[in-house]
């Protein structure tokens, strides 16, 4: 149903075409209203414009039926938009019963997802079709918010609560989700993909069995879906170093001291990031002790090692890495 | 158009002794207790803080230009569209019309020499000053990025900007804000002019009475909201953050008592200019007086229920949800009876479109634009998709900006003949209000549409299919820019080259029409003694308008 | 400044002067309340949200200072009451001598509020990094305690520690830390709250020594008094969130020894 012209997002949950219904009634009220009353200013403004310099109007004070007729007859209106309102959130504050429920952490700036099997994801919630699921969410240090606009639901992460959620994914398809409330700097990239499957795809991926590739793609991918490419930018200037002609190289650390880009480095730096800061880098890298295998681990250190004849940022064919922007 | 224009009566001189000629030097405008002059300091201040918050404004539509955001880097971003919000709402729009246009016309409207406590007038003014200047520190020494709203505990922990001195300059500020209220609601008890009966008080008193119930009870809570935000950043305490036990929410319910009744105090004195400029230039009194002058109380009180309509979707319960939006949905009636009220006006008016007409015929519509938007983000079950977005951007700014600063402007415009003696040039004037009302529909009608679509507020980068929406909100901006600074431009002239007005060029029917233009210090020659019914410009022959029978003498009120 | 009761500019008669500085004051003292209402509702909610560590913190509070201070603070509005009602019955010279009294008693106050607020920072109970519920349970003899009220103290403790624990917003941490974070809370609102009322004392207190200064030089009788009223109105109202003040923070769950 998405037209040419985008007005309204994809409707992809069971709620979205309840509130798409609520917004015609209450656009048709209130274009209804706004039309009758620029209507009404333009019309008395020419139909009444003055004749004679020195014309008066008619002095008229008021009209207490109508004053009555214009209070009563809105606020049986506004009792309407009101009630409906309230119906459908009454319904979305009440969670059903047999719900696949996903443990969601949202932190600056990145969102932390877990399935009810354990599988952990980064930025990223795949979810079956037509089937409630309740999310549960808690924050690590301010206020988030996570928002879907496809499925119209969204729902603050606050600090010391948990607050959860609900929606019947309704179409397959890859829809945006957004933190909508101001978290700080990165507060408008700290976004990511809903993914709804069909329930056996969802199932298969489930159990990590999407299929595999050789160890440098699926280490790209996971480069990517880990969202280490937002801190550790090809140019250097990120939050984190390149990885363009790391491997291997001599690496001159904040302390002074150099060490050598080995394997062991790259699964140490994945898992303990503060062990050793490279220099001209703060510590600000979060531990993906837990979120990532040995396997996957293999694949992002093959991923990095394939990119070592790359030219490192700054200084085509040498072999130290620049020293990038804090 | 076969409208004539109005032919001012003025074309003499400017009477000889005025506020403005009375006392010359610095020390005699800083040590002044003349609540017209006084009106002037503020009118300059708020001015400054306007320009300072339009170039913030200015930076945030044209990085928004491409999805990317090259122009400034994210923490940048963050800090603009804060020190915006900051600069307007604390610094303009409250101060803006109750300040420059309240201090200047309430005395004279009711017949008064002064306000009730003139010195307190001018320690408003020097506190706000002092308020500023603090603000204007924190954004020196590496700026605000908290968010207007300051949650916690983003800004009592994690922020890194310079949140402390910020918080202490608008607490300090408040206590202006208090100050002018106090004034306020006791010059109109205690200082009218004998026959200025309540019902008798322009609807422009009425709006500021109404403003100033919510300033005093109001702002003492955002006082002590931000004072404890301010302690906890300081001495690490735990009000607010949830590490010590504290509740983050117990900051939002805090802050939004003050700051919803806030947005009150911005649009209840708008509305009472529009409810001076409507009668004036339809020629007829007002319809409904006793319904718009209730309507402004009514907002005033219930304004103060509803604030929890800002967190629905913070966990709170749903029967506090459900009942805060019914109430939210209540507080539209009031300010649909007003506008009702102000086009039942126009009909068998006698209608001329100069400059504040236009104002206030374009608040009529954007305020209705912008309230019927409003009863979107009342509705609980829309208010899931759209909290948070740009639709409540477009919102906010339709009323504050196209309601609030309209009606600011269509007042400076209605009075500036009587604050300064003289006329602004009427064909510029119009076109300028033409060129506000189009770039402000297009600046922000897309926002609309971008909220509903899902983008999200208080980001600097966006999804590439936002993009179209976003360049044409900035189109938008830029010829909104230019109406504003068409009036900056020649009403500057207009103080040295302009017509003289004369008494009462319009004419309107007010008392402060019936004095000198610029009026003397002490505002009458002697004091009024009224016994004429508002708005009425059929029982006034000396405004020299047709159809005006003798005056009939209306029964004596006498102070009540 | 008014002096002797002249008509000042703004005004018309000297009813209508009287009039509006009377309600001036009324219209401030409703925002004072709206100000104090503030932090009471944060006390409150916190109260209700951590009833066991801010039992403990009352109790910590010294009953007899407290109770000594309202004794003043009652005395002192009455001592006020009463300079109004000699300035409205033309007793000029008895004028001064109650507001001097006032002032006495005030004073009186704010000295007995610094004695309780050392006590509080002997016994490291400002909130800040040697914030300790606990030191006086462990440092008998610093705080003076010994015997039977040593033993209730450690005992209410204990049972404090214990309640902490496994609360749900402080999983990892042992009770005490717990029991720290939310007694500080209770200490934080302390020090606001009462820090505030005493600032208003003190600016109370600086309004009296002007008002003094002006009674002595026979200013108020019959016929104009309204700094003497008003500024009693403010003193009556300072006096009043002290009434609020005393039992939320030292009389609710209370133990007596």
């Amino acid at each position: 149903m998405q037209s040419q012209i985008p007005l309204y997002p994809e409707q992809a949950s069971n709620f979205a075409p309840q509130v798409d219904t609520l917004v015609v009634f209450m656009m048709a009220v209130c274009l209804f209203f706004a039309v009758a009353i620029c209507a009404a200013v333009i019309f008395f403004f020419f139909k009444y414009q003055r004749k004679h310099p020195d014309e008066i109007g008619v002095p008229i004070h008021g009209d207490l039926r109508l004053e009555i007729t214009w209070i009563v007859l809105p606020f049986f209106l506004l009792l309407a938009m009101f009630g409906w309102g309230a119906v459908i959130y009454v319904d979305y504050r009440h969670t059903p019963t047999d719900t696949l429920d996903i443990y969601v952490i949202g932190k600056q700036w990145m969102w932390k997802l877990q399935q009810p099997d354990g599988r952990k994801e980064i930025n990223e919630l795949h979810v079956p079709v037509n089937r409630d699921v309740r999310l549960i969410m808690a924050s690590e240090d301010v206020i988030h918010d996570f928002s879907v606009p496809a499925f119209r639901v969204k729902m603050d992460v606050v600090p010391g609560h948990y607050n959860t959620m609900w929606f019947r994914p309704t179409k397959v398809g890859k829809y945006h989700f957004f933190c909508s409330q101001y978290c700080g700097t990165n507060h408008a990239v700290m976004g990511g993909w809903v993914e709804v499957m069909e329930a056996d795809e969802y199932a298969k991926w489930l159990s990590g069995t999407s299929g595999s590739g050789d160890p440098v793609s699926m280490g790209e991918k996971l480069y990517n879906e880990l969202a280490c490419n937002t801190c550790h930018l090809p140019d250097g200037k990120g939050r984190g170093p390149s990885y363009f002609g790391v491997y291997g190289s001599k690496v001159k650390l904040a302390d002074g001291s150099t060490v050598t880009a080995d394997d062991a480095y790259i699964r140490e730096s994945i898992l303990q990031p503060n062990a050793k800061i490279v220099a001209g880098y703060v510590p600000v890298m979060p531990s993906f002790q837990g979120l990532v295998t040995e396997d996957q681990i293999l694949q992002l250190t093959a991923y990095i090692k394939s990119l070592k004849d790359q030219p490192p940022p700054g200084r085509p064919g040498a072999t130290e890495p620049a020293t990038g922007k804090k | 158009m076969s409208s004539a224009p109005i032919t001012p009566s003025g074309g003499e001189k400017l009477p000889r002794e005025h506020y403005l000629n009375a006392t010359y030097g610095i020390r005699s405008w800083l040590l002044t207790t003349d609540h017209k002059r006084i009106a002037l300091l503020y009118l300059i201040s708020v001015t400054f803080f306007f320009f300072i918050g339009g170039i913030f404004a200015s930076l945030i539509r044209i990085h928004l230009l491409t999805p990317g955001g090259y122009l400034v880097t994210p923490e940048t971003y963050n800090k603009l569209f804060t020190m915006h919000g900051v600069a307007m709402i604390f610094f303009f729009l409250i101060p803006s019309i109750p300040a420059v246009l309240g201090n200047f016309l309430i005395p004279i409207m009711i017949g008064a020499k002064d306000l009730a406590f003139p010195k307190i007038n001018l320690l408003s003014w020097y506190i706000y000053l002092v308020g500023g200047g603090f603000v204007l520190y924190s954004f020196a020494t590496g700026g605000l990025d908290t968010g207007w709203t300051f949650y916690t505990p983003l800004s009592s922990i994690y922020s890194n900007s310079a949140v402390t001195p910020a918080v202490i300059g608008i607490f300090i500020n408040g206590f202006s804000s208090i100050l002018t209220g106090l004034n306020f609601i006791v010059t109109v008890h205690t200082m009218r002019a004998p026959g200025m009966t309540w019902m008798r008080l322009p609807l422009f008193v009425w709006a500021h009475y109404a403003t100033s119930i919510i300033f005093i009870l109001g702002t003492p809570v955002i006082a002590i909201t931000l004072l404890l935000a301010g302690l906890e950043r300081m001495f690490h305490l735990g009000f607010f953050n949830p590490a010590y036990g504290g509740d983050p929410i117990l900051f939002q319910h805090m802050f939004w008592f003050y700051s919803h009744p806030a947005v009150y105090i911005m649009i209840l004195p708008a509305m009472g200019v529009i409810s001076e400029i409507i009668p004036t230039f339809a020629r007829k009194p007002i319809f409904g007086y006793d319904f718009i002058a209730a309507s402004s109380i009514g907002i005033a009180v219930i304004g103060f229920i509803v604030w929890a309509h800002h967190m629905f979707l913070t966990g709170q319960s749903t029967y506090s949800a459900v009942a805060f939006s019914f109430l939210t949905f209540l507080v539209a009636i009031p300010s649909a009876v007003k506008v009702f009220n102000w086009t039942s006006t126009l009909y068998k008016g006698s209608i001329s479109f100069d400059t504040p007409m236009l104002y206030g015929l374009g608040f009529i519509g954007l305020f209705t634009i912008g309230g019927l938007t409003g009863l979107f983000l009342a509705c609980l079950g829309l208010d899931i998709h759209l909290h948070d977005t740009y639709f409540v951007v477009a919102h906010f700014h339709y009323i504050m900006v196209g309601g609030a600063i309209m009606g600011y402007l269509g007042g400076i415009h209605f009075w500036w003949p009587k604050i300064t003696g003289r006329l602004y040039p009427e064909s510029l004037a119009r076109i300028a209000a033409i060129v506000l009302f189009v770039g402000f529909n297009l600046t922000f009608f897309p926002q609309f549409i971008l909220g509903f679509l899902g983008m999200p507020r208080r980001y600097h980068d966006y999804p590439p299919e936002y993009q179209v929406l976003n360049v044409m909100s900035t189109a938008g901006a830029s010829i909104l820019a230019l109406g504003y600074l068409l009036p900056m431009v020649y009403l500057t002239w207009s103080m040295r080259y302009g017509k003289v007005a004369g008494k009462n060029p319009w004419p309107a029917t007010g008392l402060e029409w019936t004095t000198d233009s610029p009026p003397l210090t002490e505002n009458f020659h002697e004091t009024p003694v009224v016994d004429w019914e508002v708005y009425d410009f059929e029982h006034r022959p000396e405004l020299g308008l047709l159809g005006a029978v003798s005056k009939k003498p209306a029964p004596a009120h006498g102070d009540d | 400044m008014h002096r002797t009761g002249e008509l000042f500019g703004q005004y018309r008669t000297l009813e209508q002067q009287k009039e509006t500085a009377s309600l001036g004051m009324w219209v401030f003292l409703v925002t004072e309340i709206l100000f104090f209402g503030g932090v009471f509702l944060a006390y409150t909610i916190n109260r209700h949200a951590f009833p066991t560590a801010f039992g403990i913190g009352g109790n910590m509070l010294d009953l007899n200072l407290g109770f000594a201070n309202t004794i003043v603070l009652i005395a002192s509005s009455f001592t006020m009451a009463m300079s109004v009602w000699s300035a409205q019955t033309s007793h000029k010279k008895l004028v001064p001598i109650f507001l001097i009294l006032t002032l006495v008693l005030g004073s009186v106050f704010l000295g007995i509020k610094v004695v309780e607020y050392k006590q509080k920072f002997d016994h490291h109970l400002i909130p800040g990094h040697s914030f300790d519920i606990s030191y006086c349970s462990k440092n008998p003899t610093a705080c003076g305690l010994s015997g039977k009220a040593l033993e209730d103290e450690k005992k209410e403790i204990e049972e404090g520690i214990q309640a902490e624990k496994g609360n749900p917003k402080d999983p990892d941490e042992g009770g005490l830390v717990a029991l720290n974070a939310h007694a500080q809370l209770y200490f934080s609102l302390y020090f606001g709250m009462t820090g505030l009322h005493a600032l208003h004392m003190i600016i109370g207190a600086g309004l009296l020594f002007w008002l003094i200064l002006e009674a002595r030089k026979g200013r108020f009788d019959a016929n104009y008094n309204t700094p003497v009223d008003n500024i009693g109105l403010y003193w009556h109202f300072v006096d009043i969130v002290w009434i609020f003040l005393f039992p939320l923070l030292y009389l609710i769950n209370r133990h007596l020894a």
